[in-house]
């Protein structure tokens, strides 16, 4: 019986003496292909054309300038919020209510957006970055404090308080914030000009939140490498014992890698109303907050490799609404995809903490 | 009013809360945390769906239902158990993949009803007032839900096997050093949660919203996972526990009708709100958590040799 689950019983798996800078960047290309074959497989079950497939899903949408700028829209609220999240989770903190995060900031900033409807000063829209932010910033010090405080499991706690966002922002766009002039449909006004994020492209969604992304990026790169703060985080995921012993306090980490990984979804998510979307919908995410999570591992918790993940994402998303249009796929395949990416980057990762040896050599290893 | 008819809605909405949370409990038991149960219930759900549409068989829709969460939990089982991956991230994954492999399956599902489980009638006892309608005349899972909580509750307090799998939960190095096989245990335990969020999923799409949505479980794995917590580990409280929220879901149901009036949305809230507030209620206790937690969850095993 002992022996079922055992299904290499030759080889073992012996811990390496340090993580493998190799793995670490081969596993998740290797991932990626993967997760490709497994595309082949899964269009053949649904009866197309598995080559026709991946080349809509994955060519076809980058070879329009429009589609590249989509990309870059797509991949925007993605890399802000996985550089946010992967802070966390590199101290072993589990924000997965980015989604929630997200929705409080659009609902904070695009509320901001539609108090100021009639003002007209420059002033506008940093008010209602800002606010944004600070909606997603306050959205993730709950979780934040229900841990440090009462010990409550943050993971839960995040994730309950992303259903009761949305259904704020569900809320607000049927009831006191519904256009009175939108025929009944549940929607905000659309936001004065002064409210909204200049376009960098003309003729696409391109927008300048694009660019905090990428400046988001750069900061977190030097937060992590080059501040005390950055090494705490490292120490605290790499070896939680040792971190209690250099008196590193847990709770003071727990409530920054919540207030950075909030305050950046809160600024994703007021970027994408008043930047890509321009006022407030019933649903302003199609689960940015929950890809983020793979986003965050696949980048390797590294705020560059985010910014590369984030891209291959993105596309994940704009490959399967070209698919949709295109050759008729379900729309859902893309979330099947990025669950399936998840799976084989979690496998493949065993092998940047262990390396795996043969049980004779193992064996003959220990007589010398 | 009567109190009758909202005692059974309560029930309909504890069942597969209950169901998918005494899962869970056994294999938290075993040392394993899988947050993966949201994803698991979906994939049952649509599988016992598309069962029950293409087959007509309520029976074989609830065992297909069941054991394609046991199919998705080898999943899990395999790269926590054997690629040692991380719980937490592996958990997650689970959740987003039956989100996706869910909704891929279900989108030829969509706007379909179907018929509801058959009541179980006991000719003449269902027809007592009260107490015949409030214990007889519901379907087979509601039944079933009461005797897998009473059985692992049995199983972990008071067998040995059920011995074995706590001791493997508690102290997985210990356990294999007696001579347990620490990773037979923690499969089982991982593939039986799969089997009891399978049925949770069913349960879901036969009986209490009988169509197919896209995520249509709302959350309900999650709130399950925090069952297990709010129990303190604990079968009875689960137990308790899983009527509480069931009872909390049907309240907002039947608040507009007491003509109190407030925003639907802020009705649906109620279950997260709550489960916030029992996590943090119950958590507070840093002692008890402590006491009753498996000192092992969430930690892989990697053999000596």
């Amino acid at each position: 019986m002992s022996q079922i689950f055992q299904f290499f019983p030759k080889f073992v798996l012996e811990p390496r003496l340090e993580v493998s800078g190799k793995w670490v960047i081969l596993s998740p290309i290797i991932a990626i292909i993967l997760t490709l074959f497994s595309g082949v497989i899964i269009f053949s079950l649904l009866g197309k054309d598995p080559f026709l497939a991946l080349y809509t899903f994955f060519v076809q949408p980058l070879t329009t300038m429009f589609g590249i700028t989509e990309l870059l829209v797509k991949a925007t609220p993605l890399v802000l919020i996985g550089v946010g999240l992967a802070i966390g989770f590199k101290a072993n903190v589990w924000n997965i209510g980015a989604e929630g995060q997200f929705t409080m900031g659009a609902v904070f900033g695009g509320g901001t957006a539609l108090l100021c409807q009639h003002t007209e000063s420059i002033l506008v829209l940093p008010l209602v970055l800002v606010l944004g932010t600070l909606g997603g910033l306050f959205w993730g010090a709950i979780p934040a404090f229900l841990k440090t405080r009462f010990n409550a499991n943050e993971i839960l706690t995040s994730l309950m308080l992303s259903y009761v966002a949305v259904l704020c922002l569900s809320y607000l766009v049927h009831g006191p914030w519904r256009d009175p002039a939108g025929f009944n449909f549940p929607e905000s006004q659309i936001f004065s000009d002064y409210a909204m994020l200049p376009i960098l492209i003309e003729n696409s969604r391109l927008n300048l939140g694009t660019m905090f992304a990428i400046l988001v990026v750069l900061v977190a790169w030097i937060l992590m490498t080059r501040t005390i703060i950055g090494f705490q985080l490292r120490v605290v995921g790499l070896a939680p014992t040792a971190a209690q012993y250099a008196g590193f306090k847990q709770s003071g980490l727990i409530w920054l890698s919540f207030l950075i990984s909030g305050g950046l979804a809160g600024l994703a998510g007021i970027a994408e109303v008043s930047g890509t979307i321009g006022q407030l919908l019933p649903s302003v995410s199609p689960g940015y907050g929950f890809t983020a999570i793979i986003v965050a591992f696949l980048g390797r918790l590294h705020p560059v490799g985010v910014l590369f993940a984030g891209l291959i994402m993105a596309l994940s998303y704009i490959g399967g609404e070209n698919a949709q249009i295109e050759i008729g796929l379900p729309a859902a395949v893309t979330g099947l995809f990025q669950g399936i990416l998840l799976f084989f980057l979690l496998a493949c990762d065993v092998l940047v903490r262990y390396r795996l040896s043969h049980r004779s050599v193992l064996a003959s290893e220990r007589r010398e | 009013m009567d109190a009758l008819p909202v005692v059974l809605t309560i029930i309909t909405a504890s069942t597969p809360l209950l169901l998918a949370a005494t899962g869970e409990l056994v294999t938290e038991k075993a040392g394993v945390l899988n947050l993966g149960v949201e994803g698991m219930m979906l994939v049952g759900a649509i599988a016992a769906f598309a069962t029950a549409v293409s087959t007509g068989s309520g029976l074989l829709a609830i065992l297909v239902g069941a054991f394609s969460g046991v199919a998705v939990a080898a999943i899990f089982a395999i790269l926590t158990l054997t690629f040692l991956a991380n719980q937490v991230a592996t958990g997650l994954a689970l959740t987003i993949f039956g989100v996706g492999l869910s909704a891929l399956i279900g989108s030829s599902f969509v706007g379909i009803s179907l018929e509801p489980l058959p009541q179980l009638n006991v000719e003449f006892l269902s027809t007592i007032p009260i107490l015949g309608e409030l214990l007889f005349g519901h379907d087979v899972l509601v039944y079933l839900s009461f005797i897998m909580i009473l059985l692992a509750g049995y199983f972990l307090s008071k067998t040995r096997p059920g011995l074995i799998l706590r001791a493997v939960g508690e102290s997985h190095d210990s356990a294999h050093a007696l001579g347990y096989s620490v990773l037979t245990v923690r499969y089982l335990a991982v593939l039986f949660g799969g089997f009891m969020s399978g049925l949770a999923g069913s349960y879901l799409s036969l009986v209490y919203t009988p169509l197919w949505a896209e995520n249509m479980t709302a959350g309900r794995g999650w709130i399950a996972l925090a069952l297990v917590v709010f129990g303190t580990w604990r079968a009875g409280r689960i137990a308790f526990g899983a009527y509480l929220f069931g009872a909390i879901t049907i309240l907002q149901l039947h608040v507009q009708g007491w003509g109190i009036n407030i925003a639907s949305q802020f009705m649906t809230m109620l279950p997260y709100i709550a489960t916030v507030v029992v996590l943090v209620l119950i958590s507070q206790d840093r002692t008890k958590i402590k006491m009753n937690a498996p000192q092992s969850i969430g930690k892989a095993f990697r053999p000596a040799k």
